[in-house]
């Protein structure tokens, strides 16, 4: 990583007029975004608006078809040389994927593993850390999600709420500059999402850099440093969370808040 | 509304009588009596039966059909692993190489395939690399190499294709969820789709497997001395066909009845976080 390259309050994250397309359908029209170091930025709108596809864009899960993403002032999927631009192979993109942890929607815990192999898995099998301190690690980040009890049990037998909490520890292992979060409370019930969005509060408090694809606006209001509110593959409008949420300036923002609240 | 009506623990229950079931054991039993009684009164000598089927001939051809059945069958899913993981891969050129395998070995017949292998001597009276050695094609191509190449490629192409099913039939969520921890194709393959994709892969390759068994007395034709070829060989000697027919197959149901038992216990195994919740999604 060229992190020690960074000044202290270089931005951690750079996007520089990202586009994507799938198809003739441009899902990202040019979008201009940097996010300081332990930042919070919760990233609100419509279905359909090309936030999901943004965050999938910073881990590579998507690939960009114009401008460009920084993370940690490193270039994501190229490597400049000279005038050049040389994309990046298999292997690599792995290891730049390795800082930046990824929460989903649907969870994706590995079902034929238990909640602690679930975590020890990156940290063994691409870190190559040593087994039993990777464990050791793995239950702290469980006493800290508040599921120790179910170490060893597969995912399956536990709730929504619980699958989501095991699949932030299981970011965290990795040891990760930046947590990104696609819609992680959309699948819940009800009355699960609380313990999922206290886990992540926890983690904003620590100083982690977070990116957050939500519906939760209150959460975006209590937390989030900055709310950015997308739209028809455009970052409509981003400022300080209070103030984007109570008055916005836009009046594509106002309508789907006003919306939502209804 | 008078209580006594809502009563009815003081009446007896007489259960439903199954007529349909009753017809149809009788039925059976009758065929089943009259294929028994012609066989006991057929031109059968089951002593003969008894005699040959344990003889060292018999044994030897168990053991070379086993034998056959388990490297043909390990041949085939290697090769089915490699061309799934190829024709599933972004280069083009892998993909289409992995397509027209699975085409040209599962077009094919069986036997003709190991009539060729057999005969390869007649393409190629040599082989090896230029330069570094050579040798006689005759050498080489055994019956035993010849079997093991034609069963275990074709057994390739069609395992190819359960694999790749597996490997389908496992969430996109999982390889991204593999991706986000930072491992890289094959890392994701070995730890993550592979496990998974095996519940579903393990049933057809067993059942594949037992059609392996039967599949190896092909070789038989090409002088390959499993247990087809071996009752063959002493009924050549002493013309009981049928007896010695009979033996085989007695053998052949031992066998497949042995692996049906094994193949529930691996699915058993591979079904783990699954089964364990009591659902059977």
């Amino acid at each position: 990583m060229d992190m020690q390259n960074l000044s202290a309050n270089a931005p951690l994250v750079v996007a520089a007029d990202v586009r994507k397309h799938f198809g003739s359908l441009e899902v990202l029209k040019g979008i201009n975004v940097s996010v300081p170091k332990g930042e919070v930025l919760c990233i609100i709108g419509p279905s359909g608006s090309g936030k999901s596809t943004f965050l999938r864009c910073i881990n590579q899960l998507e690939r960009i078809d114009g401008g460009a993403i920084w993370v940690g002032g490193e270039l994501v999927g190229f490597r400049r040389d000279g005038n050049n631009l040389y994309e990046l192979d298999d292997a690599q993109i792995a290891r730049q994927r390795r800082s930046i942890g990824m929460v989903f929607q649907r969870f994706n815990l590995f079902p034929h593993l238990t909640v602690t192999e679930n975590i020890i898995e990156g940290p063994v099998q691409v870190l190559r850390e040593n087994k039993a301190e990777a464990k050791d690690r793995a239950h702290a980040l469980l006493e800290r999600v508040g599921l120790i009890d179910k170490r060893d049990v597969y995912p399956v037998h536990l709730s929504g709420g619980q699958q989501q909490r095991v699949a932030i520890a299981r970011a965290l292992a990795m040891r990760p500059q930046l947590l990104l979060f696609d819609e992680p409370t959309s699948a819940l019930d009800p009355e699960l999402v609380g313990e999922v969005l206290n886990v992540m509060r926890d983690l904003a408090h620590s100083g982690m850099t977070m990116i957050v694809v939500t519906h939760e606006l209150g959460f975006a209001r209590e937390v989030s440093h900055r709310t950015a509110f997308m739209d028809q593959g455009q970052l409509v409008e981003i400022g300080d969370s209070r103030s984007v949420l109570a008055s916005p300036q836009q009046a594509r923002t106002r309508e789907f808040i006003s919306a939502v609240h209804k | 509304m008078t209580d006594t009506v809502y009563q009815i623990s003081h009446l007896t229950l007489v259960p439903k009588r199954h007529y349909g079931r009753m017809i149809a054991a009788v039925l059976v039993l009758t065929v089943l009596a009259i294929v028994i009684h012609a066989f006991a009164v057929g031109q059968i000598e089951w002593n003969y039966v008894a005699e040959f089927l344990t003889v060292p001939v018999i044994m030897k051809g168990l053991v070379n059909t086993i034998v056959m059945a388990i490297l043909a069958m390990v041949v085939g899913i290697v090769l089915g692993i490699v061309f799934a993981i190829m024709r599933l891969s972004d280069n083009p050129v892998l993909s289409m190489t992995a397509l027209g395998y699975v085409w040209l070995f599962r077009a094919i017949p069986a036997l003709l395939q190991l009539l060729l292998w057999f005969n390869l001597a007649l393409v190629f009276p040599t082989i090896g690399i230029p330069g570094l050695f050579s040798v006689n094609t005759v050498d080489v191509m055994t019956p035993f190499v010849a079997a093991l190449l034609g069963l275990g490629i074709q057994q390739g192409a069609f395992t190819a294709e359960v694999v790749r099913a597996g490997l389908l039939s496992v969430d996109r969520g999982q390889y991204e969820a593999a991706q986000t921890i930072g491992m890289t194709r094959l890392q994701m393959l070995r730890r993550i789709v592979m496990p998974q994709a095996m519940r579903v892969i393990v049933p057809p390759v067993g059942n594949e497997f037992i059609g392996m068994v039967k599949l190896t007395s092909l070789a038989s034709v090409i002088q390959y001395a499993e247990i087809l070829h071996s009752a063959q060989n002493i009924y050549y000697a002493n013309s009981r066909v049928i007896e010695l027919l009979i033996v085989a197959a007695i053998w052949y149901l031992v066998v497949v009845t042995i692996l049906s038992l094994i193949q529930g216990r691996i699915e058993k195994y591979f079904s783990k976080g699954v089964v364990a919740a009591g659902n059977t999604k």
